[in-house]
């Protein structure tokens, strides 16, 4: 096995709504890469939160990075899993991050507070495919 | 004035959630409300309607919530009704961080607050509560933001 490059790569599939809530999600030694895509309200959040629980007790995660990217929307339910995972993992160590937040997103996010605690990361990464491409073309 | 009237009463269901917000997001894209005022309006329906099976009917299934809508050119007003358990103290359910479980961040009367023009809360406890959340459209009403 590589170093590095033992990424765990699945999909939790969030009961209620498969085709518009599933989620892909990686594992990197303690970091935990969630892509969260449609729409995350009460019908999926309790999903959401024992999924990533599981992953916090059994493998020991203590980063969480969330990419929000492909998120449609998202009310206090949502935020409030964010919250509660912060709040699991600041008395073990360690720490969550979001990274980027759709621009109609981020007015509630930021009425919510979490900016305040929470590291809120700039696009990052995932574009650089797009701009290599069109580096490569020239 | 032309005005448009639509009633939904739903069991007590996650996924109906979803689909009382579809609802008013279809009724404003139709009244051509910009996309963060859509995304806006669709929170706070979300928000009063997760509060009606969560906290009005303690997430029991059994029972029914009512959306009413009513629109015209100036203004979307919805009523979200439940007949659960009623709030006590409307004033400190209001507040920011209010909220019976640990994992709830109690931002769902803040997000219908701000994210609509008026917000108005009725409520009796164990007969249930009725939410009164109104946006004015358009230029009618600039100052209220």
């Amino acid at each position: 096995m590589i170093r590095g490059k033992n990424w765990i790569t699945s999909k939790i599939y969030l009961t209620t709504c498969k085709e518009r809530a599933t989620m892909r999600k990686k594992i990197e030694r303690q970091t935990l890469h969630l892509f969260l895509q449609g729409e995350l309200d009460m019908n999926n959040a309790n999903d959401l939160k024992v999924a990533i629980d599981t992953d916090i007790e059994k493998r020991g995660i203590r980063t969480i990075v969330f990419h929000m990217d492909d998120l449609k929307f998202i009310d206090s339910s949502g935020l409030g899993v964010i919250l509660g995972r912060y709040k699991k993992l600041v008395p073990l160590g360690g720490k969550i991050q979001i990274q980027n937040v759709p621009a109609h997103l981020y007015k509630i996010m930021e009425l919510s507070g979490l900016p305040k605690i929470i590291e809120f990361l700039p696009e990052k990464n995932h574009n650089k495919k797009d701009s290599n491409l069109k580096g490569e073309k020239k | 004035m032309r005005v448009n009237r639509l009633s939904l009463t739903f069991s007590s269901l996650p996924e109906n959630v979803t689909i009382a917000r579809t609802l008013v997001s279809t009724l404003g894209a139709q009244l051509d409300l910009p996309i963060n005022e859509l995304e806006e309006l669709k929170v706070a329906v979300s928000e009063a309607v997760s509060n009606s099976i969560i906290h009005g009917y303690n997430n029991d299934p059994t029972n029914f919530v009512t959306i009413e809508i009513e629109s015209s050119s100036e203004k979307i007003q919805i009523q979200v009704i439940d007949h659960g358990c009623g709030i006590a103290d409307i004033k400190q359910a209001m507040q920011a961080s209010f909220s019976t479980d640990p994992d709830r961040m109690g931002l769902g009367f803040i997000f219908m607050q701000s994210f609509m023009d008026e917000l108005h809360v009725e409520s009796t406890v164990n007969s249930g509560t009725k939410v009164i959340m109104t946006k004015y459209l358009n230029q009618s009403n600039p100052s209220s933001h």
